[in-house]
């Protein structure tokens, strides 16, 4: 990939990034961890990769997204509203009652936002059975989904590997995000769900590790999986919960909660410098 | 009047036919055979889809599927439709309004000797509370042929409520004409009302003739649609009878009984005793010992229709 263009998607998730915190902080409550860390694959996967129209959300053959973690939904929100989905200004009424931005994506109201989420495992299965249709219909539209490393603890996320693999959905990714936290602490001691590559492995799904900060690495990830056939691919993205805001990185605590304002203001400064760094005033 | 078949097997042809005239999508979760959905399998194997023991699975799969613009049944047993993947059913496809018609089969006491674990009496109840879900239960094979059709042609999910048990044809297919969210009254009387839903129509019309001798003069009326119910009928037969009993497969609390006593309640209060399973879970036995036991047959809607005569404001 060009420097230029990763510099480019960098900005970009920067900016999601900046939009969650700008999220959170409006509503006083929100996901701000999650989302941070899954900020760079939504850049690569919106900014690169998918193929979507902002001006007509319901195309039938566009590429599709699932964010089964629906609880990172400030991430989503702030990466179809950069890809021009609607208003920027909208950001700040996340989770305000009057707001089609609900504290989980809403696919009757947000434009761009392809299933309703939050409720965690269900959206993996949803990707599947959007990935399946694809299959019967003979329709060549790609299907992702992003799923929490926490939420490999539900049940369903297990059953939905073994159907992807069974019909062969070549044309599902899931990106699993590999934080290492959720809400009560350290994935591996609330219920680990490792090893997850192998995992995955054993139910038949193509596995690729990456730095998930890493634009090149996801990029190549996700053409990789395009090319493999016969089998769904599992991108397993080890990232920081937090990302890219000093105070938050690596912090359980931050998965549910919101900055007062000192942090955020903080927060937003940490982001503006680094956008700085990249050439951004 | 016409063999006994049970609303599965007429769902199941019904699925296998409208195959033809509707794009329609159907899972199963390894009872196909049960459910019926194998004669749409056979036919449209390219369209059929087992999701295996996996029912919560299944159901946000077919939304996925609704999702891209196709109707998709997604079949299991009633139990584990409304119970096991209730979460599924309610965020995956209640929130998101989705084309997602749930096919419940072996619903009702009336699954027999698998006993209680397998005897669903609570899924009308589950369903009529997720907002956008419509609920379906039809009397007969004629009236479950229509309701497939009427949920293809609905915006929206369905939940179609089907059982095992072959119960007798009361309708001529000729003459039938199904609308969603509309009562049937079967036949007319002044005395009282019976409201019945799924096989206790049938009972319904046998209690009628055997108040006849009595001199009541019962009304009938069928409600296939226990949700959006129908509420000018009831209110009718509520002004007109002054009595109204309710019957159903079903446990007394949540379904069509309480459905009823609400819209009386609230429209024209008269008094509703309802003919249902006491709050109680089945047992092992024979559908029709079953019945008897769990006090759903004419003879338990006489009784009520009696005791609900003597509750009229004079």
């Amino acid at each position: 990939m060009e420097q230029g263009k990763i510099k480019d998607l960098l900005i970009t998730a920067t900016k999601i990034r900046k939009h969650s915190i700008e999220a959170v902080y409006s509503a006083s409550s929100g996901h701000p961890g999650g989302s941070l860390s899954i900020a760079d694959v939504l850049s690569v996967l919106y900014f690169d990769l998918m193929k979507v129209d902002a001006n007509n959300p319901k195309w039938e053959d566009r590429d599709r997204l699932v964010l089964s973690k629906g609880h990172c939904s400030p991430a989503l929100y702030g990466a179809l509203a950069e890809k021009g989905f609607f208003s920027k200004d909208l950001i700040k009424t996340f989770r305000h009652i009057d707001s089609i931005l609900q504290g989980h994506p809403d696919m009757k109201c947000v434009p761009g936002v392809d299933m309703s989420t939050g409720s965690l495992g269900q959206g993996i299965s949803a990707a599947c059975g959007m990935a399946v249709n694809a299959k019967i219909f003979d329709k060549n539209y790609r299907v992702y989904a992003i799923v929490g490393d926490g939420e490999l603890e539900e049940g369903q996320v297990w059953e939905a590997a073994m159907f992807a693999a069974h019909y062969k959905l070549d044309n599902l990714t899931a990106f699993i995000d590999f934080n290492g936290l959720q809400i009560d602490g350290h994935v591996s001691e609330v219920m680990s769900p490792m090893p997850i590559d192998e995992k995955f492995a054993a139910f038949g799904w193509n596995v690729i590790k990456i730095n998930g900060h890493d634009i090149e690495e996801i990029k190549n990830a996700a053409v990789k999986a395009a090319q493999v056939k016969g089998k769904p691919t599992a991108i397993i993205a080890t990232t920081i919960k937090g990302k890219g805001v000093s105070f938050m990185e690596n912090q359980a605590s931050w998965h549910g909660s919101a900055p007062n304002k000192e942090q955020y203001e903080q927060a937003i400064k940490e982001l503006d410098a680094y956008l700085e760094s990249l050439g951004v005033k | 009047m016409a063999d006994n078949i049970a609303t599965r097997e007429a769902y199941g042809k019904a699925l296998a036919e409208f195959g033809d005239k509707y794009e329609i999508v159907v899972l199963d979760a390894d009872l196909s055979k049960s459910t019926k959905t194998d004669t749409f399998k056979k036919k449209f194997p390219e369209r059929f889809l087992n999701a295996g023991i996996a029912e919560s699975n299944m159901m946000s799969i077919a939304a996925g599927i609704a999702s891209c613009g196709k109707v998709v049944f997604a079949s299991t047993f009633a139990m584990f439709a409304a119970g096991r993947a209730f979460e599924q059913v309610r965020n995956s496809i209640g929130y998101p309004n989705l084309n997602v018609k749930i096919g419940a089969t072996h619903a009702g006491i009336t699954v027999g000797e698998d006993g209680a674990t397998h005897q669903c009496l609570e899924d009308i109840g589950i369903m009529r509370t997720i907002p956008n879900m419509v609920v379906i239960n039809p009397a007969d094979a004629v009236e479950a042929r229509a309701a497939v059709e009427a949920a293809i042609k609905h915006n929206g999910p369905v939940y179609l409520r089907f059982g095992r048990l072959g119960v007798p044809v009361i309708f001529d297919e000729s003459q039938y004409n199904f609308e969603l969210g509309r009562g049937v009254m079967l036949a007319d009387g002044n005395d009282a009302a019976v409201i019945a839903t799924g096989l206790m129509v049938h009972e319904a019309l046998k209690a009628k003739e055997e108040l006849k001798n009595e001199g009541i003069d019962l009304r009938v009326i069928n409600i296939h649609t226990i949700k959006p119910i129908d509420k000018e009928i009831i209110i009718k037969a509520a002004k007109e009878t002054g009595a109204i009993v309710t019957a159903e497969e079903h446990n007394i609390l949540g379904g069509l009984g309480s459905a009823v006593a609400e819209v009386v309640a609230e429209s024209y209060p008269v008094p509703v005793k309802r003919v249902g399973v006491e709050d109680k879970f089945g047992r092992s036995g024979k559908p029709a010992a079953l019945l008897e036991m769990y006090g759903l047959t004419a003879k338990n809607i006489v009784e009520k229709v009696r005791e609900a005569i003597k509750l009229k404001v004079k």
